[in-house]
């Protein structure tokens, strides 16, 4: 029996289990959308847009810690996934990109609608591939899954001509096993480990660093044993919320620019650093000089690029997080490393910065940003799924909203990508229907992906949205207050915009809250309507995000506003 | 930190786009290509590429951790150092006045050149051998009328097997 090229690209995606597909078809996949036409098992989600479908696709792998998959037509359905394609690759999430391709005679002829999309995405996708023969097809697409979620895991892009997607093959010469070269050879951990040990049990005043690895190893449970069996603070990179209970009396809150007194203080005061599956973003490190300047650095990382390339540790432990954590617990052997007693002191040191320095806010006639927060929390009890979109938004949901699971803190940690939010919280509910998922979101990033609302009301997807709306760009209006003068160069976004009125319009269901007290019950109200739910918050224009570390700086140089309780 | 010339080869899939990969990690990360040699090995589905680059000490182990994630890359092997010999080709096209012949000829002689194309007025000689030897060459070469020359980057092998002979 022949087989087509789409029919081949569809019985490779249900041998990698795949039931769920993002999507926007075009002119060189209208086959591949025929063939799917007939599919069963596998539902596809039309976005609004390309970038929708590649976030929403990132989403979906974050919650469920699955490879997400999305699939669009050649020239600007594919340039339109570039900028999630590079936001995966920041934030080492597994995503598989289906791109269509004009037929492979017309390639390089500059076609309709064709784009070097292999070349545009080389430097900002894990691997990517370009089809030339259907023979090729099959295995191709299972090669792109083995990539995107071995290792350290990151987007792959799979280009497709359109005649190979036409073309057939014989059944009985398609072949699907996976041909790549040998990855090089893992290096033995076991000496690492020990010195490991050996430097842990002198410790007094250590800290672990948790960040995204630990997520996307899935050695949550084994960090808490470790955190345990060392008596250790715990902080996390904004990548690492969820790694460790937001409730937990060990935990420090989130670590760098934006993040707690008390976490700086801890890292910059620390005779032991464990960083586990995290690479020093220089939004966590600030001035490396001055990172954990008293600190031995322990690094457990996956990726040996990430070992020594910002900071230099005294062992690094090239690994999964899971197995280097889960070999150090049992080379202990059972035995408490560092007792209560040993850290005793260290804790105690610890909890004077909290009480010097919380997060806190001052209330006032109008509605702050970290109340809204704070009241969600309060009012989903911390089990919702949130998702961000970036600036202000985002630090005050990684600094007021305590995660104590992992996964349900869904943001684009590297690239930083206004628009995100929306469209992930919809993979992370297609994921999830049954959850709660909330984005939070600012006036400015919800309107970079805002026709994804349509996306979630079409296939009845009861995502929430909390805009924090403070008619500002407000990441942006903040450095522009503390560093250049109060110059609002282009950050005032001062909007007809009504925000209820849209929602209604795309079918969702929208609220206002203009006063801190009408807050809880249009919070109360959105969370319990099971439909797409868009609520606009008019919270203080001018709020900053405290504790604010000054670009350059050494950790302990935080500006705190008001934050401070007592001089220590 | 010291700047010097480093050499590495680099074992890759025969496939399209694998030097464009290759030649991004290096521009992604600021050094600049200085030479760069690409051919199949006796594998014909591996190519190797050698290249050089000026760089500081921990550049071999910062490229080298970054050439090993990519996915087509097999090996990456370090072959700067005297455990290597390495070797460059230039061709050299002159022109030449017949008064001249005689003493072109006792030059291809004693530096060991050879003549692969041959006008009454226009030679072109061929020469191989380490960089420097190439620059001694070409700069005796000079005092002809040199209308154009073309060199190749190093290509190196270790002057004892190593774990690939491909």
């Amino acid at each position: 029996m022949k087989l087509t090229g789409s029919q081949i690209l569809f019985k490779a995606l249900r041998e990698e289990k795949v039931d769920t597909i993002f999507g926007y078809p075009g002119g060189s996949v209208i086959d591949l959308y025929d063939e799917l036409f007939h599919q069963e098992g596998i539902k596809h989600y039309l976005v609004r847009h390309e970038q929708g479908a590649v976030h929403a696709a990132d989403g979906y792998a974050r919650a469920t810690g699955k490879v997400g998959v999305c699939l669009v037509t050649s020239g600007p359905g594919a340039t339109n996934t570039v900028t999630g394609i590079a936001n995966a690759y920041a934030d080492s999430i597994p995503i598989v990109i289906l791109t269509g391709q004009v037929p492979t005679h017309m390639i390089g002829k500059d076609a309709f609608q064709e784009v070097d999309i292999t070349g545009i995405t080389r430097p900002c996708s894990k691997h990517n591939f370009l089809v030339r023969k259907i023979d090729d097809l099959g295995r191709t697409i299972r090669e792109a899954f083995y990539i995107a979620h071995s290792g350290r895991p990151g987007p792959v892009l799979v280009d497709i001509p359109k005649d190979i997607l036409q073309g057939t093959l014989e059944e009985t010469e398609l072949f699907m096993e996976i041909h790549l070269p040998p990855e090089p050879p893992k290096e033995p951990i076991d000496e690492a480990c020990a010195a490991a040990l050996t430097m842990i049990r002198t410790a007094r005043k250590p800290v672990i660093f948790a960040g995204g690895g630990v997520l996307r190893g899935k050695a949550v449970s084994e960090l808490m044993t470790f955190a345990n069996c060392i008596h250790a603070p715990v902080t996390a990179s904004l990548m690492g919320l969820g790694a460790f209970p937001g409730t937990h009396p060990r935990w420090l809150g989130m670590l760098g620019m934006h993040g707690t007194y008390y976490a700086n203080m801890a890292v910059s005061h620390c005779d032991l650093l464990i960083a586990v599956g995290v690479r020093f973003d220089d939004r966590v490190t600030s001035k490396v000089a001055e990172f954990a300047p008293h600190a031995k650095i322990i690094h457990i990382d996956i990726d040996p690029v990430s070992i020594n390339k910002i900071v230099k540790s005294h062992v690094s432990i090239i690994s999964d997080c899971r197995e280097a954590l889960h070999r150090l617990l049992s080379m202990a052997g059972g035995e408490v490393l560092l007792s209560a007693d040993q850290t005793r002191e260290w804790l105690e040191q610890i909890e004077k910065w909290k009480k010097a320095v919380p997060l806190s806010y001052c209330r006032s006639a109008k509605i702050k940003p970290q109340y809204v927060i704070e009241k969600l929390y309060e009012l989903t009890r911390g089990e919702a799924i949130i998702t961000t979109e970036v600036g202000q938004n985002q630090m005050w949901a990684a600094q007021f909203y305590r995660f104590d699971h992992p996964d349900t803190f869904i943001s684009s940690g590297g690239l930083g990508t206004m628009g995100f939010g929306l469209p992930a919280a919809i993979g992370a509910q297609v994921a999830f229907p049954d959850r709660l998922v909330v984005d939070i979101a600012g006036d400015g990033s919800i309107q970079m992906n805002i026709q994804e609302l349509a996306t979630a009301v079409h296939y009845n997807l009861p995502v929430k949205v909390v805009i924090l709306n403070n008619g500002f760009l407000g990441m942006v209006r903040q450095w522009q207050e503390m560093f250049y003068g109060r110059r609002y160069s282009q950050t005032e976004m001062k909007q007809a915009l009504d925000f209820v009125k849209l929602a209604e319009a795309f079918g969702a269901v929208g609220l206002r809250a203009t006063k801190p007290e009408e807050v809880e019950e249009v919070l109360r109200k959105g969370l319990e309507t099971p439909r797409a739910v868009m609520m606009d918050f008019h919270v203080e224009p001018e709020e900053q995000v405290y504790p604010m570390v000054s670009p350059g700086a050494g950790l302990t140089d935080m500006k705190l506003g008001n934050l401070r309780r007592d001089a220590d | 930190m010291s700047i010097e010339e480093r050499t590495i080869t680099i074992l890759v899939k025969n496939e399209p786009g694998v030097l464009s990969r290759v030649a991004g990690v290096f521009s992604g990360r600021g050094y600049n290509i200085k030479t760069l040699c690409v051919a199949e090995t006796t594998n014909p589905e591996i190519s190797r590429i050698t290249l050089t680059s000026n760089a500081d000490a921990d550049f071999t182990e910062k490229i080298k951790k970054q050439l090993d994630k990519l996915v087509d890359v097999v090996d990456v092997l370090d072959y700067t150092g005297e455990r290597f010999l390495k070797r460059e080709m230039m061709l050299i096209g002159l022109r030449i006045t017949p008064d001249r012949y005689a003493e072109l000829l006792q030059a291809v002689n004693t530096f060991g050149c050879r003549i692969i194309g041959m006008q009454p007025d226009y030679y072109i000689i061929e020469t191989s051998g380490r960089r420097s030897e190439n620059d001694a060459v070409f700069k005796y070469f000079q005092t002809f009328d040199v209308e154009m020359m073309n060199r190749t980057g190093s290509i190196a092998l270790p002057r004892h097997p190593q774990k690939y002979s491909a």
